[in-house]
């Protein structure tokens, strides 16, 4: 709750403004996620595909990937295990 | 005295003691013998509910107290699972009406009404109740093992 503001506000910079048309996320040093950093992550998401441009996390906890499971999110996000399964995700289409 | 009585914290409404409260539940649960996962959804649940406090009750007011204390609770008269935990949370906001807190569809993609669904999920029950000029909202999760340990 504390930090998600500032995750929120860098996210949209990038892709509302910077208008990035990949984002991935690395979350590996993310010790915690709650309601409000979830909710953070669908905005960003919401404002990716608004643009168009692909949104991919990847490096969950166990911690966050419940809560991404028990939000019914999990497969709303493009999850990778790692970096390289992220960017080469690219490769592919969405 | 209540022999099962564990631990009560006062802590005020700032979101940056939220890391402090998870800093102390999370060794207490898991010192009760709660698996790692129950662990988790105990803290979580915790979480997101002061947070819902400071957010909601106290409308992101940062000097407010809010209370959280835990016992221990004795194994379901069912005598199924393990024995369980209770979280008292108190705050002096104003009455809440439990109907108007339905929380969100989860097959809507959009902002909020997460936290709700975070507790009830992660508790097996969830009751709020007015008292003395305070909200008080009462958590009470099971062991779905025997593995407890006697209290700390």
């Amino acid at each position: 709750m504390s930090n998600s503001p500032e995750l929120r506000k860098a996210l949209l910079h990038e892709i509302r403004d910077a208008r990035v048309t990949r984002v991935v996320l690395n979350l590996s040093g993310m010790k915690y996620i709650d309601s409000s950093g979830v909710a953070s992550l669908v905005e960003g998401l919401k404002a990716s595909r608004d643009l168009g441009s692909r949104f991919v996390l990847f490096g969950l906890s166990p911690s966050a990937r419940e809560v991404l499971q028990l939000s019914r999110l999990l497969k709303v996000f493009d999850v990778c295990d790692n970096e390289e399964q992220a960017l080469a995700s690219y490769a592919s289409p969405s | 005295m209540n022999h099962d009585f564990l631990l009560k914290i006062e802590l005020r409404s700032h979101p940056r003691l939220l890391c402090v409260l998870r800093g102390a539940m999370e060794p207490l649960v898991n010192e009760l013998g709660f698996s790692e996962e129950e662990c988790r959804s105990i803290v979580r649940s915790i979480d997101e509910a002061v947070s819902n406090i400071m957010r909601h009750s106290y409308c992101g007011r940062l000097d407010r107290p809010i209370e959280v204390s835990c016992r221990s609770l004795r194994r379901r008269s069912s005598g199924k699972g393990g024995q369980g935990v209770e979280f008292l949370l108190f705050d002096h906001g104003p009455a809440v009406d439990p109907t108007k807190l339905p929380g969100r569809p989860l097959n809507e993609l959009k902002r909020g009404g997460l936290g709700l669904h975070l507790i009830r999920g992660g508790m097996d029950r969830v009751e709020y109740k007015r008292t003395a000029n305070m909200n008080r909202l009462r958590l009470i999760k099971y062991a779905r093992s025997s593995k407890q340990r006697p209290n700390p």
